[in-house]
């Protein structure tokens, strides 16, 4: 696959982009033996993706479990080695990068997690968690300012400075998201990926952790790639969105092109699927029912992966791989043999 | 017409006079523990008829599922307690059963599956088995006509190949297959209620839409009445009759989907509605509820929302408001919801 | 129950007004709230400081050091001056628990015991965790072949017989003529060589289920180090059932003694020891069973005292429990 990054981003905005991460792959071996190793297969979470982040930018990147893109995260986090791939961060790449380099790109991109019960460590008070960044960065701030700087922090997510010396478990999970919010932001970084940052709250706390993130993009200039499920909150924040299939970007446009005018078969059963709140709404839905579940990541059908459960597939989907290119039928990329308008939103 | 607890004389007949399948009455619950007594539970009444779908809205700690569990005889108690209230099943009292007897109803007529269909089963046993068990044990079936009527109920539940797949183990199923698999145990003894306690929130949309989908389908071929507890607004709009809105262990709401998605009576479900982002436009910031679900050990005085309810005037903050019955089956637990009603509530 | 645990965990939180908080909640302390940073250790004390319990431990504790330090302050009695003519004797204003099966003091000698047991029962207690701490956390942490190579250790380890090990050790500790301070040694070392095991387990499998935390994760993802993220992210969250096992196995070790003392292999006499007495003893429960009350007693005073020290310390260390 040597189509370019350049294919492969809707209307995006004009000059250089923050973050270009080009073909990245991810394989995890799957080894039988306990003492000598072998490798019997792989799993292919992540196979080939490649997309742009501009600054003050959102990309959004939704998909089903299994897709990869929880894998995405980790892998930009170097929480896990690609096998194949870059990702240029103002012109290095972040998984060539080592030691103090490394120590300083980590600086320029942050993650928020999913689960603010487990993200954050029960044992350290919530100014130590905020803190930890400074004392393992201790040249972004000197000693005897740190405190102010963490209280600080908790006010801009909207948090009483005065509860530094509290513990995690004394606070509910929306606010908890918002401690954790604060350390990512602790280190002012360019970039912060959020991986389902509201999946795990209340619907009334979601909206004012979604409005939380939109304020402070607002106001630090920073760019997001957000990682969800829910497709309503995507639309939402995103200014992008890619749409992944196993492993795989099947789609990718900017929200109204996705949401609006989706041509990929995957994503407009996606998109046909999420229950609408209005109750009008189910007489006259256009829903799309997709049969079967997912396949195994470790062994994907060949060509097209999505063929095994789309109503279009033809011979040609099994023998050729679709690529996420522009399609006669809309200007934004599509990995579709036969991409087609179909609206199924609203 | 009101009566000195919060409602319970005035609930609705929307599905035809006299007596309900199943009638929760003035149900409380309390969990006595290390740190205090919290009310859980605070006089909840609704009820259900044959081949209708009641869902039962809120969030976490919204004493949703807690009632359910009452329903089912579930709670541990201690430390749970039920100081008052009653739970009718074709008019006799369940709390009032001896255990034996409630034992019979258990499963038999009323049924329930949860969110989690993974520590639901048995990860030892075939799910043929699983599914066959109370056949064998409860109604007195060999274990070949249980196993038949266990592959009859997989292919109730439409699981492909079900013959072929009676004898494999949880592990070996998909999420949405595993979800399949628990509705296919709990249909075992034919109930007349079954209990959907968050049934797609661990599953993927397009796997969501099937099993909504399935559930509509048993409900109605089988006359089942159908009560489906959940946080999600779109699912409720797409598949219940009638709708029961929970907050701080109140029905604060009680009516047809259709006018509750309309024009909400309750500042509480207005708040939800709108703090939840859209699928089909972009919008703008979304607007929140402030502020956080009240602690149960010390809830505020007089309306528990007031706290956070933009409406609030004084006399909310001392007088709990009673369930006002606006007619159409339709109530309210707001000393404005006539106002809300007429859009003059400011 | 899932629900329940819900309810606690999420509703009945200490309701924690921002300026998103909840303006009503009653009684909040606002105006006693101290912004100045606090450590955790310096919390932990302030938990501590407030329970009778570990008083009471902390108190014992002391009294046990106290006797091993100077017997001579406890009693006057000459624990090696044995007279066969007051064998059995009943207590007496000469000997407030009698006099055991040799003519010897009771309380005198469970006194003068105290120091070799306790010293055996705290120095195979640290060399046992010490070595159980390096191994179960280097082992859960690093994963990999060393990993492999610690669990293979540790089942050989387990494998082993301790009773017929130490036997045949401590018989060439013996055959090389070491004394009584050499055997004292040989025997802290050998069980604490022998009953690391449990604690590694036990703390490899906590660290490897910390290390999956997403909070290991930030860390790593905020760049911190190894080091930092062991120290303060891992044992932490992993010590909990580390620390239960150790006190408990401080009670068996001195137990441990006692047997071997017993079959002749661990401390002789003229040496004292509460194993010692308690082994001897035996034999002559039913004629008298002073001699094997009270250096029992003293034994699980001891014990009781390590074990409510053990966990009122943990306790007062989680956040939660507070």
């Amino acid at each position: 696959m040597a189509h370019s990054a350049e294919n492969v981003s809707g209307a995006r905005p004009a000059g250089e982009p923050l973050l270009r991460v080009e073909n990245l792959v991810k394989h995890f071996p799957i080894t039988q033996g306990i003492l000598f190793k072998k490798k019997v297969g792989a799993v292919k979470a992540v196979d080939g993706v490649s997309f742009e982040l501009h600054r003050g930018e959102t990309l959004g990147i939704v998909g089903e479990s299994g897709c990869g893109k929880s894998t995405l995260a980790k892998l930009l986090m170097r929480l896990e080695t690609p096998t194949a791939g870059r990702a240029m961060l103002k012109g290095k790449d972040i998984f060539k990068v080592s030691g103090s380099e490394l120590r300083r790109m980590r600086r320029n991109i942050q993650m928020v997690m999913q689960d603010p019960y487990t993200s954050l460590n029960p044992r350290m008070t919530v100014g130590d968690i905020i803190g930890e960044p400074y004392e393992i960065h201790t040249e972004v701030a000197p000693k005897g300012d740190r405190q102010r700087r963490v209280q600080e922090l908790l006010e801009l997510v909207g948090l009483n400075p005065e509860h530094i010396n509290r513990y995690p478990h004394q606070f509910s999970g929306g606010q908890r998201q918002r401690i954790g919010i604060a350390r990512a932001l602790a280190l002012k970084p360019e970039i912060i990926v959020c991986d389902e940052p509201v999946s795990a709250l209340d619907v009334s706390i979601q909206a004012q952790v979604i409005n939380l993130l939109e304020k402070l993009q607002g106001e630090l200039d920073l760019s997001y790639i957000f990682i969800a499920h829910d497709l309503s909150v995507v639309r939402h924040i995103s200014d992008r969105v890619g749409v992944m299939y196993l492993g795989k970007m099947v789609e990718v446009g900017t929200d109204a092109e996705i949401y609006e005018r989706p041509t990929h078969p995957y994503t407009q059963a996606l998109l046909s699927a999420v229950p609408v709140p209005d109750p009008d709404a189910r007489t006259h839905r256009d829903v799309i029912r997709l049969v079967g579940d997912v396949p195994s990541p470790a062994n994907p059908p060949s060509g097209c992966r999505f063929r095994t459960r789309c109503w279009k597939a033809q011979e040609r989907c099994s023998v050729e791989e679709p690529l996420l290119i522009r399609r006669g039928v809309d200007p934004h990329p599509s990995a579709c043999h036969f991409a087609e308008l179909r609206q199924v939103v609203g | 017409m009101t009566d000195i607890h919060v409602s319970s004389s005035s609930s609705p007949v929307v599905g035809g006079g006299g007596r309900h399948l199943l009638e929760v009455k003035d149900l409380y619950v309390e969990f006595h523990t290390r740190d205090g007594v919290a009310r859980v539970i605070n006089g909840v009444s609704y009820h259900l008829d044959p081949g209708e779908t009641l869902a039962v809205l809120g969030e976490s700690g919204s004493g949703k599922s807690v009632t359910a569990q009452a329903i089912m005889g579930i709670l541990d108690m201690p430390p749970a307690k039920i100081p008052g209230g009653q739970i009718l099943y074709k008019g006799e009292n369940l709390l009032a059963m001896p255990e034996e007897k409630r034992r019979q109803v258990r499963g038999k007529e009323i049924s329930m599956i949860f969110q989690d269909a993974l520590s639901a089963l048995n990860p030892v046993f075939p799910v043929g088995w699983q599914i066959s068990e109370t056949l064998r044990t409860r109604a007195g079936m060999s274990k070949k006509e249980a196993l038949n009527r266990a592959v009859e109920l997989m292919d109730l539940v439409k699981i492909p190949a079900a013959r072929a797949r009676v004898k494999d183990y949880p592990h070996q199923f998909s999420g949405g297959m595993r979800q399949r698999v628990m509705i296919a145990m709990a249909l075992a003894m034919d109930p007349k209620v079954l209990i959907a306690d968050e049934p797609t929130t661990a599953l993927d949309v397009t796997v969501q839409a099937q099993i909504m989908d399935l559930l509509g389908d048993l409900r109605r071929d089988l006359n089942m009445g159908l009560i489906l507890i959940t946080h999600d607004l779109g699912v409720v709009a797409d598949v219940a009759d009638r709708i029961a809105v929970m907050y701080a262990g109140r029905i604060v709401e009680h009516a047809d989907v259709r006018n509750v998605y309309k024009h909400p009576a309750h500042p509480y479900t207005e708040g939800l509605l709108d703090s939840i982002p859209r699928l089909d436009s972009k919008g703008t910031e979304l607007a929140t509820i402030k502020g956080l679900p009240p602690n149960l050990m010390r809830p505020p005085t007089g309306c528990a929302f007031h706290p956070r309810c933009k409406y609030a005037k004084s006399v909310c903050t001392t007088e709990t408001p009673l369930s006002l019955d606006l007619g159409h089956g339709r109530t309210s637990a707001c000393h404005f919801a006539k106002e809300m009603l007429d859009g003059t509530l400011r | 129950m899932s629900d329940f645990e819900s309810v606690a965990a999420t509703e009945l939180h200490t309701a924690t007004p921002g300026p998103a908080g909840n303006p009503n909640a009653p009684g909040q302390p606002h105006t006693l709230e101290v912004s100045k940073p606090r450590s955790a250790s310096a919390d932990a004390w302030r938990e501590l400081r407030r329970r009778p319990l570990f008083w009471i431990a902390l108190l014992i504790t002391a009294v046990v050091a106290l006797m091993a330090a100077w017997p001579s302050l406890f009693t006057s009695a000459d624990p090696t001056s044995c007279s066969l003519s007051n064998r059995m004797g009943l207590p007496s204003g000469a000997a407030i628990f009698g006099y055991d099966v040799q003519g010897c003091d009771v309380f005198a000698r469970s006194v003068y015991g105290t120091k070799n047991s306790l010293l055996v029962g705290l120095g195979a207690a640290l060399v046992a965790g010490l070595l159980g701490m390096l191994f179960g956390v280097t082992g859960g942490y690093f994963g990999r072949w060393w990993d492999v190579l610690v669990s293979r250790v540790i089942d050989i380890v387990l494998g082993l017989p301790l009773l017929l090990a130490a036997i045949v050790f401590m018989k060439r500790v013996a055959n090389s003529g070491g004394g009584q301070t050499a055997r004292l040694v040989a025997l802290i070392a050998v069980l604490g060589l022998l009953g690391w095991t449990t604690a590694a387990r036990v703390i490899r499998s906590s660290v490897i289920t910390a290390k999956q935390q997403d909070y290991v994760h930030a860390a790593k993802m905020l760049g911190a180090g190894s080091g930092r993220i062991m120290w303060r992210h891992i044992l932490p969250n992993a010590l909990a059932p580390f620390i239960v096992i150790i006190t408990m196995a401080l009670g068996s070790f001195i137990a441990a003694e006692a047997t071997l003392s017993f079959l002749g292999v661990g401390l002789l006499p003229p040496s004292q020891s509460w194993g010692i007495d308690i082994s001897n003893a035996r034999l002559y429960m039913r004629e008298n069973f002073i001699p094997l009350a009270v250096p029992s007693t003293f034994l699980a005073l001891t014990v009781l005292a390590f074990i409510i020290l053990g966990d009122t310390i943990r306790e007062a260390f989680d956040p939660k429990l507070r």
